[in-house]
C-alpha cells in the first residue's frame, strides 16, 4: 500500500458556515444518499440550504464568489451531529475541503473527516468568533491550520488549536487511513475473536 | 490496574476486545459482530475492491435491507431506481462474500436495530459495529454498540477490527417509579435535554437504577437507541434475568449446556459494585412527564404540559438565535404552549419505537377511536417479525380501522430514503429520534417527537395532546 501524504498544514481562504449543531442531515440531505459511490457528492454539500426548491441559488456562504476556492470550512459547536453516515465529510472533501475549524465536532464526524485525512481542529469559543468575524469581513483571507503547532494563523493572529493527540498524530506521520495498521493485527484478531468463543461459523447456533 | 479491581461493563468488555495498542491512546479493538445495510456498505465493498482485499470473517457480518426499502409495497423492481440499484447491491455483496442476508423474502428482514437483537445475535459482552448511528440500540443487551463511518465498514470487513480510542463512562441512574403514562421515549428525551445534545461526547452511557431494572429489553433498546441524539456514541443497560430471558431459544444464542454456561459469563460482565466512574448523573423517574420536541434538534424538548421557549428570555445570544432558528422553522410561538399544535401527519416506527410491546400499548390506547379528519397516519412495524406477530395479535385491525395505514417492515418516514415523505411545512407526530430539518423528507417539513401513545394522541384528536388525558391515565401491564 502507498505511503499516505504526512498532513502537516493546510492552507488557502474559508468559508464560515455558522451555527452551532450543524447534523449530517444538513451537511448532505438524505435523498442524495442513495448512491452506491461517493463519487456525485461535492455538489450536493448543504444543498437544501444552498438552494430553493426550484434550484435556484439562495444567500449563503457556499455560493459566494470567494467560496468556489476556499479549503477550509469554519462553522460553530457540535458540528457533524447526527448520523453516522460518512457521506457528510465525503461531500466536503469533494466540494474541495481539506480541513475544518469549528468550536467541537460531534464524534463519529470526527473519526470519519481524520480517516479522510481531513483535519477537524477546535478553537476556544472567543477565538473562534473572532476568526468568523475576520473571514466575514475580509473573506478572501489566507487562513493556515497548522496541524504540527496546533494552530490557526491569519490576518496576522495566531489561535491556539486543540487537536487530540490520536489524530494529530496520525496526520503528522500519514497514518489518518488506519487500514494497513489494521491489517498488520488480522490474524491476532481472528485468534481473539475465537478465544472469545464468536461462533466462527455461518448459520444459526 | 489488578485483576480484582472493580471494573465497569464498559471496560470489562473494551479489555477483552483489545488486540493491541496503536500509540496515542489508540486500541486495535476487535468486532465481535458486524452488521450492515444498504446504504453505507456499497462504497466498502467497492474500496475492498479496488484493493483486492477479501472479507476476513464474513460469518461475523450480519445484513438485511431497512433504509432504502418501501413500506406499501414490495415488488421488485423497486420504482425507484437508486432504490433498486442499491437492494441489488447489497445482494451480491452479500453473496460474493458469504455473507448471512435477512433478505425481503426470509420473514426475517427489518431495521437492522431490531433484526439482530430478535436472531440473537446481539447478545451481552460482545462488540458490535455498524454504519448507522442508532447501532447504540445493541447497548441495550450490555453490549458495546456503536455507529461507524463507511471507511470503518471497510475495515472491519477487511480486518473485522477498528482503530478507537477508549470512551469514558457516564452512569446515569433514574431512580423511583415513572408516573404513569410516561414511557421509555420519555426518559430517554428527558435524559437528553438534561445532558444537551452534546454533553455525551467522548462518553459511553450507563443506564442504570430502578427504572432501568424494571424495563422490559424493547423499553431498554428505546433508550439506549437515542444515545446518539444525546452525543454518546454508545449506551447499554448491564445484563440481568430480563436479558437472559428475551434472548434463550433465538436462532443464534446457544442451545442447551452452552446456553447455561453463556448466562454464567455474562453474569459475570456487569459493572462491578464499587467501579470508578468518569461521571454519574442521577434524575428522579417522579420528575419525568411525557416529553415532546418543540425544535429541531431532540434537546429541544420541554413537558407536554410546558410552553415553548421564548427567545427574549435566552440566557445568551447563541441560546437566542438558536431558539429563534427553531422557532422559525417549526413556525410555533415563543411562549405559546406545545399542546394544541395542529399535526398533519401522524408517523408510528422506526428503530426507536416500533417494537411489539410498542404496538400493543399503542392498540390498547387506540382501539376502538378514529384518526382526526385531515391527518394521515402510518403504521409501520419495525421489523418483518414484529408485523406478522401483531397480524396474528389482531393489532393491524385496530391500526386499520382507526385509520391508519399499515405498512411493511422498514425505516420509512424516519428519514427520506424510501417514498415514505412529508411534503412541504407539514407537521409530523413521530415515533422516530430525529427531528433535524429536512429528515423526513421535505426542507419545510416539521417533526415533534414523542413516544407511541403520544402519537396516538395526536392522530385522534388532531393536534400535539396529553395522551394522560385523551385515554386516561391508567397504565395497564404490556406485553
Amino acid at each position: 500500500m502507498s505511503a499516505l501524504e504526512k498532513i502537516r498544514t493546510v492552507r488557502g481562504t474559508a468559508v464560515v458556515v455558522p451555527g452551532d449543531d450543524i447534523d449530517t442531515d444538513r451537511i448532505v440531505p438524505a435523498r442524495f444518499l442513495k448512491c452506491v459511490t461517493f463519487d456525485a457528492l461535492g455538489p450536493q454539500l448543504f444543498y437544501d440550504e444552498r438552494y430553493a426548491e426550484d434550484g435556484t441559488p439562495k444567500d449563503h456562504p457556499l455560493n459566494a464568489p470567494s467560496a468556489s476556492d476556499a479549503t477550509i470550512l469554519v462553522s460553530g459547536f457540535n458540528f457533524g451531529s447526527g448520523s453516522s453516515r460518512e457521506h457528510a465529510p465525503q461531500s466536503i472533501h469533494k466540494a474541495g475541503f481539506r480541513a475544518l475549524i469549528a468550536g467541537s465536532f460531534a464524534e463519529i464526524f470526527f473519526g470519519n473527516a481524520t480517516t479522510l485525512g481531513m483535519p477537524c481542529v477546535t478553537l476556544d469559543p472567543e477565538d473562534l468568533g473572532v476568526l468568523a468575524k475576520l473571514l466575514r469581513s475580509v473573506p478572501d483571507t489566507v487562513v493556515e491550520v497548522d496541524v504540527a503547532a496546533r494552530e490557526v494563523r491569519a490576518a496576522g493572529r495566531v489561535f491556539p488549536a486543540h487537536l487530540p493527540g490520536g489524530a494529530h498524530g496520525a496526520l503528522l506521520e500519514g497514518r489518518w487511513d488506519p487500514l494497513s495498521d489494521l491489517l498488520e493485527g488480522a490474524d491476532d484478531a481472528v485468534a481473539l475473536a475465537e478465544r472469545l468463543g464468536y461462533r466462527t461459523a455461518a448459520g444459526p447456533a | 490496574m489488578t485483576d480484582t479491581a472493580p471494573r465497569s461493563l464498559f471496560d470489562k468488555v473494551w479489555d477483552a476486545h483489545a488486540v493491541r495498542e496503536l500509540g496515542d491512546a489508540r486500541t486495535q479493538l476487535l468486532i465481535g459482530t458486524h452488521l450492515i445495510h444498504e446504504v453505507t456498505s456499497p462504497q466498502a465493498f467497492g474500496m475492498l475492491r479496488e484493493r483486492g482485499l477479501p472479507v476476513r470473517m464474513p460469518e461475523r457480518t450480519f445484513a438485511t435491507v431497512d433504509h432504502i426499502v418501501p413500506t406499501h409495497s414490495r415488488l421488485e423492481p423497486f420504482e425507484d431506481p437508486l432504490a433498486d440499484e442499491m437492494i441489488r447491491e447489497l445482494r451480491s455483496n452479500c453473496a460474493e462474500h458469504g455473507i448471512t442476508l435477512f433478505d425481503l423474502d426470509t420473514g426475517r428482514q427489518g431495521i437492522v436495530h431490531m433484526v439482530g437483537p430478535e436472531q440473537g445475535i446481539t447478545q451481552p459482552g460482545t462488540t458490535i459495529a455498524c454504519g448507522d448511528s442508532h447501532t447504540s440500540t445493541h447497548g441495550a443487551f450490555g453490549a458495546i454498540a456503536f455507529g461507524i463511518g463507511t471507511s470503518q465498514v471497510r475495515d472491519v470487513l477487511a480486518t473485522q477490527t477498528l482503530i478507537m480510542g477508549r470512551l469514558k463512562v457516564r452512569r446515569i441512574e433514574v431512580n423511583g417509579e415513572l408516573p404513569p403514562g410516561v414511557y421509555a421515549k420519555d426518559v430517554v428525551l428527558h435524559i437528553i435535554r438534561t445532558l444537551g445534545v452534546n454533553g455525551g461526547i467522548g462518553y459511553a452511557y450507563e443506564y442504570a437504577g430502578e427504572v432501568f431494572d424494571r424495563m422490559s429489553m424493547e423499553e431498554r433498546m428505546t433508550v439506549c437507541n437515542m444515545s446518539i441524539e444525546g452525543g454518546a456514541r454508545c449506551g447499554y443497560v448491564n445484563p440481568d434475568q430480563t436479558t437472559f430471558d428475551y434472548l434463550e431459544g433465538r436462532p443464534y444464542v446457544p442451545h442447551g449446556a452452552d446456553w447455561d454456561a453463556a448466562v454464567e459469563r455474562w453474569r459475570e460482565l456487569a459493572s462491578d459494585p464499587g467501579c470508578a466512574y468518569d461521571d454519574v448523573v442521577v434524575i428522579d423517574a417522579a420528575d419525568i412527564a411525557p416529553t415532546v420536541t418543540w425544535g429541531i434538534n431532540p434537546g429541544q424538548a420541554i413537558f407536554i404540559g410546558d410552553n415553548v421557549p421564548d427567545p427574549a428570555l435566552a440566557a445568551d445570544e447563541a441560546e437566542r438565535a438558536s431558539i429563534q432558528e427553531a422557532l422559525d422553522h417549526m413556525k410555533l410561538r415563543p411562549g405559546a404552549p406545545i399542546a394544541g399544535t395542529k399535526v398533519d401527519v401522524a408517523f408510528f416506527g422506526s428503530c426507536t419505537n416500533a417494537r411489539l410491546s410498542d404496538f400493543v400499548e399503542a392498540a390498547r390506547v387506540l382501539e376502538g377511536r378514529t384518526v382526526a379528519p385531515g391527518v394521515e397516519a402510518i403504521a409501520v412495524p419495525g421489523s418483518q417479525l414484529v408485523k406478522a406477530e401483531c397480524e396474528k395479535l389482531g393489532i393491524d385491525k385496530v391500526f386499520r380501522d382507526a385509520g391508519f395505514e399499515w405498512r411493511g417492515a422498514g425505516c420509512s418516514m424516519c428519514l427520506a430514503m424510501n417514498p415514505d415523505k412529508l411534503v412541504g411545512d407539514q407537521l409530523c407526530a413521530s415515533s422516530s429520534n430525529r427531528n433535524f430539518k429536512g429528515r423526513q423528507g421535505s426542507i419545510t417539513g416539521r417533526t415533534v417527537l414523542m413516544s407511541p401513545v403520544m402519537v396516538m394522541a395526536a392522530a385522534v384528536t388532531g393536534h400535539v395532546a396529553d395522551a394522560r388525558d385523551v385515554f386516561g391515565t391508567a397504565r395497564e401491564v404490556t406485553a
